[in-house]
């Protein structure tokens, strides 16, 4: 007998048995992870996207259905694929090739076969769709517009890319993201927060049911509705004025530093980046290099800012006490500057000008010699041009003024250094860079910035941060939006500056701005400007600006308007700023020949003239 | 001491532990979205089977062990009966004509032809004039374990064969000769080595061994060894031959595959090898602790196939983890050596070889059984004792239970 046979079996056996589960269950992580790829499913719930309106309540953007052609291959039987494929116009191939990749997928699980259908082709297609078994439709949320305009401030969504899965762990391939404008910035208020839901598939791929009875599971964060600053009668009336020429308007309500409307034409309109065209309409938009239409005239477009600059240097001045409202130059039709310099001005020869009538018949006299007394004076041009550097940084200028939309510019305000560089050994004073006194020289400034200082001088001192965002749901706009911004100017000294803009309407540069029975205060500007062509710098028409606000004493608007090679502020920038005053102030415009003239104005054969390949002239 | 206290408790409440764990797996595994009432239905008939077979035990405690031995050539024969019988009344489930069809209810008799198989056995070694080393004795017991055993493998069945063909391991317990658990090692070795390297090769290694054999004697020796060693040598080119013949020929395409996964020359985790696949995955994933009753996804999602009967340990491995496979087999351990120590102690040959036929087929089935779904071991269809849903397999194993039980009940009388 061998009695202790059995128990050798038994316990080696065992050791065996406990050894494998042992590597089985405890070692090896693999058959966990298995298991969790082909029996759970992750799926997520989207709340939907909020909606944006307009600051009177307007609805702007909100949802709609998209539809998704789904196929369950396991249940498809035969039917009439000439009747599905003339529906969706799809060819029979095209379709056979889907149907296939779907079964190849799973044939039991269902899969796209035809995505975004629009929803014309859904009521054709759900009066059939008992015809075609196997097949369903989904329905899903894409974005709808109720305007044409604003393309610039909305901005857009689209599927996220691969920056956005390695910046944010938040996002998932095939995922929705805000992209440009009000959807990007207020992104995460307008997504919510998606809800997690865990499945069980079983060995058909088929949902069975909740995993862990739902314990995993989280609830969706709604969304958030957005209220926009924006008017968006204004901005339509805007879109309108600026048809057919290429430029910005930008209005702020100086009160509270509110965005009233932004403006930037050509535009497309925001629908067209929806749907089963997207993609090709958006290669359209990214490849027209002449009108860049993606690109926002109001917040980008980077201007030398011409005659409104001079408001600026007077202020400067007054604060640094080198002129008083008083002081008086004499203008020859222009001035010598340096030895041979001569710059030009449309006074008349021997007028004597004080710093209103400066101000108001644009005397570049009379700035240069104001601009030459603030670096020169004490003859220390380093220091004092750093100090008017600082002045002008107070109010916004040279920064991204911190609005709430992704895209800007911050412009350029030169400092000593930068002419160091230039002229070495520190060989240059005021009459070396005079051009600034006119707004000419080195500085750059947008739009924005330009509207920006109108609303701080019709503030008589500080400013809020412009911003497009005037409510959100369930939340409260930033608080740096609602702290005031003081310049560097003391308050007193604005007032001849604001006396000086208001004759600029009655008596001055832009008379045609005048609204009867409001007092309206800009300041023209016409900026000479170059581009390449051919590698050969070459001058263009000027283009046409126009700061302003109104009312003078009780301001409600600020705005600032460009016209690209509109040739002088007041053919174009004054008339357009004065009938956006008039609608907004009055609500409707009694202007009508005016409102025509700009509205029919048309500068498309001015913009011809760079890509005709001919010699042209130009302001003519 | 009285009645009460004399019924071996130990191996019952093991026994009950089993077969609590088994009805809650069953559970468990059957448990379907699409037909709910499902679960419920199986378990039910599981308890019946489980009431039937408590009524067994509890009947064969009061029946003489005696009784047993005298009628153990009449069960064994009417075993057979039953078993042949099946060629004419059987039907067929799954592609083997092994069941009968009572009303609601399929009765195996292959199930309970191993507790005659094993009766029959220890009637034969108990026998005063029986000497199991004598070869006319262990011949008849060849014979006793070898009929049922074709019976049931032309089925076919091979997998419950084996488990007759495995009361061989009583008889080498009992003292059977060296010479053939000998055979049997090498058999089993150059079957392996068959399927592996192939027909030629093991030839070549066959005749080298010859050779070095025969070279590594002494030179007068060589002349008297070289027959055996030659005959030796021809026997097992012989079994190579018929191993590859029936390989290739007589088992069908199912089979190959079985082996050949196990083997690693296919690997094919949707196809042949999905079921093994997915028996790893959920006993896998069970981790340390399991998913929770009722929480198992692979079970839930119905990937493992047969899981409420062959495959029933990966229910318990993905739902209670390594804490429940480990339990399970130490459970299974604690009993084996129960009865072997029981075996040992009792009186009559008779009642010693058939707790060891008992050992060796709970042994046989749980090896075989668990060392399947680890993937240790060929897909071989046999049920795991007292857990697997199965009405016959569960009777049977009552009735060895039963008999057991009485047998130590006896012993202390």
């Amino acid at each position: 007998m061998r009695t202790h046979f059995f128990s050798f079996l038994i316990f080696s056996f065992g050791l065996i048995l406990i050894f494998r589960l042992f590597s089985l269950q405890i070692v090896s992580e693999e058959y966990n992870d298995l298991s969790l790829k082909n029996s759970v499913l992750k799926q997520h719930i989207y709340p939907e996207r909020g909606y944006v309106f307009d600051r009177h309540g307007n609805l702007l953007v909100s949802n709609q259905p998209m539809y998704d052609l789904m196929v369950v291959p396991a249940n498809v039987k035969t039917f009439d694929t000439l009747d599905l494929c003339n529906i969706l116009r799809l060819d029979s191939e095209d379709l056979k090739k889907r149907l296939l990749k779907a079964r190849k997928y799973s044939i039991r699980a269902p899969s796209v076969l035809l995505g975004q259908i629009s929803k014309q082709d859904y009521a054709v297609l759900q009066e059939k769709m008992w015809k075609f078994p196997g097949l369903y439709i989904k329905r899903k949320s894409v974005r709808a517009y109720q305007t044409d305009v604003a393309a610039n401030v909305l901005g857009y969504i689209s599927e996220v890319n691969y920056f956005d899965l390695e910046n944010d762990a938040y996002y998932q391939k095939g995922e929705l993201i805000g992209k440009q404008g009000i959807e990007k910035t207020y992104e995460n208020e307008l997504r919510g927060f998606k809800g997690v839901h865990y499945l069980q598939r079983d060995k058909f791929n088929r949902i069975i049911g909740p995993y862990k009875d739902g314990a995993l599971d989280t609830l969706p964060t709604p969304s958030q509705d957005i209220t926009l600053t924006i008017d968006i009668a204004l901005q339509e009336y805007g879109t309108q004025l600026l048809a057919n020429k290429r430029g910005g308007i930008i209005a702020i309500e100086p009160s509270t530093g509110e965005i009233l409307m932004s403006v930037s034409t050509p535009s497309y309109a925001p629908e067209i980046l929806v749907g089963r065209e997207r993609s090709a309409n958006f290669n359209e938009l990214k490849q027209d290099t002449l009108n860049r239409l993606l690109f926002d005239r109001s917040l980008q477009g980077q201007y030398a800012p011409g005659s409104p600059f001079k408001v600026l240097n007077a202020l400067v001045a007054l604060e640094e006490g080198v002129i008083q409202p008083n002081t008086k130059f004499t203008c020859y039709s222009g001035h010598y500057y340096a030895r041979n310099q001569f710059m030009a001005c449309m006074c008349k020869p021997g007028t004597v000008n004080n710093l209103n009538r400066g101000i108001h018949n644009s005397c570049n006299t009379y700035f240069s010699n104001v601009y030459r007394r603030i670096i020169d004076n004490d003859n220390n041009p380093q220091e004092n041009l750093n100090t008017w550097n600082k002045h002008l940084k107070s109010f916004g200028l040279g920064d991204f003024l911190g609005y709430d939309h992704p895209v800007g510019q911050a412009g350029y305000v030169p400092s000593s250094n930068f002419y160091n560089l230039w002229y070495p050994n520190q060989r240059w004073r005021g009459s070396t860079i005079v051009s600034n006194a006119i707004g000419q020289g080195e500085i750059l400034m947008t739009p924005i910035q330009l509207a920006n200082v109108a609303a701080t001088i019709a503030n008589r001192g500080f400013y809020y941060r412009p911003h497009f965002a005037k409510e959100i749901q369930n939340g409260s706009i930033d608080l740096r939006y609602k702290t005031k911004q003081y310049t560097s100017i003391s308050k007193e000294h604005f007032n001849p500056v604001v006396e000086g803009m208001a004759n600029v309407v009655k008596k001055g540069t832009a008379r045609i701005a005048a609204i009867p029975g409001f007092e309206v205060c800009g300041k023209t500007g016409t900026i000479e400007n170059f581009t390449k062509i051919n590698g050969v710098r070459t001058q263009l028409t000027d283009h046409s600006m126009f700061i302003a606000f109104a009312p003078k004493d009780d301001p409600k608007i600020a705005l600032a308007v460009i016209v690209e090679n509109g040739y002088w502020g007041g053919r174009w920038a004054a008339p357009i700023a004065s009938l956006v005053i008039e609608k907004y102030l009055k609500g409707e415009v009694k202007r009508k020949w005016l409102e025509r003239r700009m509205m029919k104005g048309s500068l498309v054969d001015e913009y011809a003239k760079v890509t005709s390949n001919k010699p042209f002239t130009i302001n003519e | 001491m009285n009645k009460i206290a004399r019924f071996d408790w130990y191996s019952m409440l093991l026994f009950l532990a089993l077969v609590s764990v088994g009805l809650l797996n069953i559970y468990s595994a059957a448990y379907n979205v699409d037909n709910v009432g499902l679960a419920n239905t199986i378990v039910q008939k599981q308890f019946i089977s489980l009431l039937i077979g408590g009524g067994f035990i509890f009947i064969l405690q009061f029946i003489d062990v005696k009784f047993f031995e005298r009628y153990a050539s009449i069960i064994y024969v009417i075993s057979l009966a039953s078993l042949a019988g099946l060629w004419l009344f059987g039907s067929k489930i799954s592609g083997a004509q092994s069941w009968y069809a009572i009303g609601g209810f399929s009765l195996q008799p292959s199930e309970f032809a191993k507790v005659a198989a094993a009766l029959a056995v220890a009637k034969h070694l108990g026998s005063f004039n029986t000497k199991i080393q004598r070869s006319k004795d262990y011949l008849v017991a060849f014979i006793l374990i070898g009929i049922p055993a074709v019976l049931v493998l032309l089925q076919p069945d091979p997998g419950t064969a084996l488990i007759l063909l495995s009361l061989f391991l009583v008889l080498h317990a009992e003292g059977l000769p060296n010479f053939f658990i000998l055979v049997l090692l090498s058999a089993s070795l150059l079957f392996v080595l068959t399927l592996l390297i192939g027909v030629s090769w093991v030839y070549v290694l066959i005749t080298l061994s010859l050779i070095m054999y025969l070279t590594s004697q002494k030179k007068r020796k060589r002349k008297t060894l070289f027959f055996k060693a030659f005959l030796i040598a021809l026997i097992s080119i012989g079994f190579t031959y018929s191993v590859s013949y029936i390989f290739e020929e007589v088992f069908e395409q199912r089979h190959r595959d079985r082996f050949n996964i196990l083997l690693g020359k296919e690997v094919d985790s949707q196809g042949i090898g999905y079921n093994i696949n997915q028996s790893q995955i959920a006993i896998g994933s069970g981790r340390f602790s399991g998913k929770g009753y009722l929480q198992g996804t692979q079970t839930k999602g119905g990937f493992v196939p047969e899981q409420q009967t062959d495959y029933i340990f990966t229910t318990i491995g993905e739902e209670w983890g390594f804490m429940g496979t480990i339990t399970i087999i130490t459970l299974f351990i604690l009993l084996m050596l129960r009865i072997l120590h029981v075996a040992y102690k009792q009186k009559s040959t008779f009642s010693r070889v058939f707790c060891l036929g008992f050992v060796c087929t709970l042994f046989i089935h749980v090896t075989v059984n668990i060392g399947m779904v680890v993937g240790l071991i060929p897909t071989i269809g046999i049920p795991l004792p007292f857990i697997s849903y199965g009405g016959s397999s569960l009777l049977a194993f009552c009735l060895f239970l039963g008999i057991y039980l009485r047998m130590e009940y006896q012993r202390t009388l």
